[in-house]
């Protein structure tokens, strides 16, 4: 009984690196994306095609190779080693990685999002006197942030269980402790983080689903 | 002197000339209906007038004041264009109404936007935002919309929501108000609803340009109609005489669609 605590005391430690990244992940990534989106929007052309290809880079490779990149690369090729010494910098860097990718994949949805409102909207905002900054922050906002809420849910779930990645550059995540004890004979403690997924996937979704419905008092 | 002077706009995209060295006056008061068929120009004169297109040759004047003109190249900055479109309302096709505010809240958002630019707006938030809110009510109350005041565009009827539209539009007091096909967008039975409504402000002397396929509300409701085709003016005169008894060919043969 004491082990049995103690393994999921540990497994809870694991859990608790996953939902940092977790964090971390979105509190930088949903801002970036928007300038990603931006720039994939741009007029200047050449600014739009490097956006552009540095998208498709990053959504066409693995992330768990970006990961690797982005953590041994720099040393690798004899830079300047930016990452901390030690399980700080290996954090880090799964941030970095993560972020970068996140944001890719959130300026599609963003642009989608964007392009989608209609362009009446806009139109009417400028004959009405609004500054571009009005129109955008008091008309289309918060018709984008509606439009794009469901395939934004996609991508936060799937970053949920994408932080097990970070494993693959020795961050202690719930996957990785699991399997100490699998390696020892012991299989329940891996099996048993589905769990840890399950129920944080599912507050996620009761969030995600009261957001929806909080936005639901208009239709555009 | 004219309240609005237009003096040859010319518009291309690409090689298609949209408009022909276009002119137009227009007195306070008055209301004027241009009719033509699609892709006569229309829109796009109106669109230029409101600086939703940039004409590529001419002048727009106003009170006297030159808005715009294509000589001038200085003035086409966005934040002098913003003041400049203050003279003129535009009323969609298709009411763009901002959905996540309600009706209230849609006629009101664009003055709350400009009172914050005025220095003592902090001091007198509460006083400018009750202004503003009783303003809205009236125009709403003018439309008929009172007791819609808190509903949100999907609650109303297309008729109801381009009432609303007018009344955003009336709400910044334009010198001119313009209406790009306002009843195109509407099934016939609620198409009634938005004529009594410019019936009423034309009788209320309001500035009025009024692009519209509905030729008896022009004939009756405007002072004078002007026929576009190809991007010229063909002929323009007082309402009833070019409705009833157009001069040029083109006017007649586009009229005769309408008869019966």
């Amino acid at each position: 009984m004491q082990e049995t605590l103690a393994i999921v005391g540990r497994l809870c430690g694991g859990f608790w690196l996953n939902c940092q990244l977790f964090g971390l992940t979105l509190l930088f990534a949903v801002p970036l994306g928007l300038v990603v989106a931006l720039g994939s929007m741009a007029r200047f052309a050449p600014l739009r095609g490097a956006v552009k290809t540095f998208v498709w880079v990053i959504r066409g490779t693995p992330l768990m190779l970006q990961v690797i990149v982005l953590y041994l690369g720099p040393g690798l090729m004899g830079l300047h080693n930016p990452w901390p010494s030690g399980s700080a910098g290996r954090l880090a860097a799964a941030v970095a990685a993560f972020v970068i990718n996140y944001a890719c994949y959130f300026s599609e949805i963003y642009r989608g999002g964007i392009e989608a409102v209609p362009r009446g909207q806009t139109e009417a905002g400028q004959v009405l006197g609004m500054t571009r900054t009005q129109i955008f922050f008091k008309v289309t906002l918060l018709q984008v942030i509606k439009r794009i809420l469901p395939p934004m849910g996609n991508e936060v779930i799937t970053l949920v269980k994408d932080t097990s990645l970070a494993n693959t550059i020795a961050n202690v995540e719930i996957i990785m402790t699991a399997r100490e004890y699998g390696s020892r004979g012991l299989i329940w403690p891996l099996f048993s983080t589905a769990l840890f997924f399950l129920a944080f996937v599912g507050a996620l979704t009761l969030l995600l689903g009261w957001l929806e419905k909080r936005l639901d008092y208009f239709r555009c | 002197m004219a309240l609005l002077e237009v003096k040859g706009i010319s518009k291309n995209f690409g090689s298609t000339a949209v408009l022909k060295d276009i002119s137009l006056e227009l007195e306070k008061g008055g209301a004027l209906a241009i009719i033509g068929s699609s892709g006569s120009g229309k829109t796009t004169l109106l669109r230029c007038l409101n600086f939703l297109e940039t004409a590529d040759t001419g002048e727009i004047r106003v009170n006297g004041e030159t808005l715009w003109s294509a000589a001038g190249a200085g003035g086409r900055r966005e934040s002098v264009i913003r003041k400049k479109r203050l003279h003129f309302g535009l009323v969609f096709q298709n009411f763009n109404l901002f959905p996540q505010y309600t009706a209230l809240q849609n006629v009101m958002l664009a003055g709350e936007l400009l009172a914050r630019e005025q220095p003592d707006y902090r001091a007198r938030r509460k006083d400018i935002h009750a202004a503003l809110e009783q303003q809205a009510r009236e125009l709403l109350g003018q439309m008929g919309l009172l007791e819609r005041a808190g509903h949100y565009p999907h609650q109303l009827s297309g008729g109801q929501q381009q009432r609303v539209a007018i009344a955003r539009a009336l709400a910044l007091r334009p010198d001119i108000l313009c209406f790009d096909e306002p009843t195109s967008a509407l099934d016939p039975e609620l198409t009634g609803e938005v004529l009594r409504v410019l019936r009423q402000l034309a009788a209320n002397r309001t500035t009025m340009i009024i692009v519209t396929h509905e030729m008896a509300f022009a004939r009756e409701a405007a002072d004078e109609v002007l026929f576009m085709d190809g991007g010229v003016v063909v002929e323009r005169g007082p309402a009833r005489e070019v409705i009833d008894h157009p001069r040029e060919e083109r006017t007649r043969r586009f009229l005769s669609h309408y008869e019966a």
